[in-house]
């Protein structure tokens, strides 16, 4: 039986590719954004009593047509445009994906980044206006004003609809591959919310890796982000609190997910074309493999934190790096990696330093660190951790000694 | 066909060129010109005056008041600009990173309301 839950899983599965299929039709994101909404509201009024349709996908999207015909029909300058669309697409022809052209729509470098994930999660995804604004922790009519903004712009500014060419393609995937990634890690910190945006960008990672199956970057994103959704429910306890990798029960990650992860980066390393999330699904891929934290092999870390710093050198991957070169060569030689880092305002730059210090036996600096590290981390499950580990270096401190200082930033 | 306007922002100060640096520069600022025109995307476009020769003019309800420009409160000076025309915004920013490159500036890629009338 077809009931609202199934009609509306139907429709978020299959709405991307008619508002794709739509807009490649009229040209205008609108006129198809609201087509396939007045298609889905047809559904929900039918499906239940006719149940689904042969094929779901090609009935919304016939609907959405109709409903897109009858509306450019009403308005005077549609006729030009309507012959158009009569004489390339017939009735029953089998529809190309589109989405794509979608996705490097939606993710064009001239838009925000932020406003890139609304309007793929809108349109790509098919979630609502109202969902959206839940996931970015907003309200409905603010949402959708922002997506307003977003499509005037890209009418205004004439962004294209089509997949970039080759020279403007390495720019244009970039673009893409971040606002995917971004989509995944904003559910990162919302488990069990609805939307699941860790969901909503895998599913966008498989689509892209369907859509473009021979960029190594795609497959390392979708990798990566499997491979970090494997070890979700190691990831926080029982209360909701953050479990460090060190510490988790990795009986709780998911063998088939990391499955996929690790056939997914053994094609990349087949391809031997390494870009940035490659690397890191090789670094996540690693961690996978180890049975606990003393097995990881960290030697093999250091040397891809090494290889991810030619392609991204940013202090924030130098202070994962001086993390793997602590277990690997001793905290020493990580807190000598780490004073050479600008990331005094970052707080796992101190919360990584407390570790260290307090692994040296320096609890006085480490108390400080953790200290700095509580002032700076945002709210959450992070910082709630960073003030119990300051309660512990605090309680089995010794009274202060004439330890050297090690103050961080000096 | 869209029309854009592309407008530098502040340039990044490299050494005073030479004479023969700074032909060789207005050179490579014509050819690309040259090429904008060849390939339709020109419309129009120069150089302004530096902006000690503005003149500023307010009217209001009684008088037109005339006073020496620029506008007070702007940061940045307008040293000039393109109106271009492309098929789409990409083909608008494939120029402007043309222009950026040659004259070490960010560029401001900025559309028409409607198609211009001349």
């Amino acid at each position: 039986m077809a009931d609202r839950v199934t009609i509306g899983r139907v429709f978020r599965a299959e709405s991307g590719r008619s508002v794709a299929a739509l807009v490649a039709m009229f040209g205008d994101l609108d006129l198809a954004e609201d087509a396939v909404q007045d298609a889905f509201a047809v559904a929900l009024r039918r499906w239940p009593d006719d149940g689904l349709p042969p094929n779901p996908g090609a009935w919304i999207t016939a609907t959405a047509r109709n409903r897109a015909i009858d509306k450019v029909r009403r308005d005077a300058r549609g006729n030009e445009l309507l012959r158009t669309v009569a004489m390339e697409h017939r009735e029953g022809d089998t529809m190309p994906d589109d989405r794509l052209r979608l996705i490097f729509t939606c993710c064009h470098p001239s838009l925000a980044p932020q406003s890139q994930v609304e309007l793929t999660l809108r349109l790509v995804c098919g979630l609502s206006t109202a969902e959206v604004a839940r996931a970015f922790l907003t309200t409905e009519p603010t949402m959708a004003k922002r997506l307003v903004r977003t499509k005037h712009k890209i009418k205004a500014a004439n962004i294209p609809y089509r997949t970039p060419s080759d020279t403007e393609l390495p720019d244009r995937l970039r673009s893409v591959l971040t606002a995917v990634y971004l989509t995944y890690t904003t559910g990162h910190g919302q488990a069990g919310s609805f939307p699941d945006l860790t969901e909503e960008g895998i599913r966008l990672g498989r689509t892209l890796r369907l859509l473009m199956p021979d960029e190594p970057e795609v497959a390392g994103l979708l990798a990566l982000m499997l491979l970090t959704q494997a070890r979700r429910r190691g990831r926080t306890d029982a209360h909701g609190e953050l479990v460090l990798l060190r510490d988790q029960d990795r009986s709780l990650w998911d063998p088939e997910l990391i499955h996929e992860g690790h056939r997914m980066v053994r094609w990349c390393l087949r391809r031997n074309e390494p870009g940035r999330f490659q690397l890191e699904a090789a670094i996540a891929a690693v961690h996978a493999d180890a049975s606990t934290f003393q097995d990881t092999d960290w030697g093999q870390i250091v040397a891809l934190y090494d290889q991810l710093l030619t392609v991204a050198p940013t202090p924030v991957v130098a202070l994962n790096r001086a993390v793997a070169v602590a277990e690997v060569h001793g905290a020493d030689e990580g807190l000598a990696e780490l004073d050479r880092l600008a990331l005094t305002r970052y707080y796992a730059f101190h919360a990584a330093r407390a570790e260290l210090l307090d692994r040296v036996g320096s609890a006085e600096d480490a108390q400080h660190a953790f200290r700095t590290a509580v002032a700076l981390a945002p709210d959450g499950p992070e910082r709630r951790y960073l003030t119990r580990r300051l309660a512990q270096v605090t309680s089995s401190a010794r009274p202060p000694s004439a330890r050297p200082n090690r103050r961080a930033g000096a | 066909m869209t029309y854009y306007l592309l407008r530098p922002g502040r340039a990044v100060q490299g050494p005073p060129m030479s004479d023969e640096q700074m032909q060789q520069h207005v050179r490579a600022i014509r050819r690309l010109e040259e090429e904008m025109k060849s390939a339709g995307a020109w419309v129009f476009g120069g150089r302004l005056h530096d902006p000690s020769t503005a003149t500023v003019v307010q009217a209001d309800a009684n008088d037109v008041l005339t006073t020496d420009g620029p506008f007070a409160e702007t940061k940045d000076h307008l040293g000039g600009f393109y109106l271009i025309r492309a098929s789409d915004l990409d083909g608008a920013l494939n120029w402007a990173g043309q222009v950026s490159a040659l004259i070490g500036a960010s560029i401001e890629v900025r559309p028409f309301v409607d198609e211009l009338t001349s």
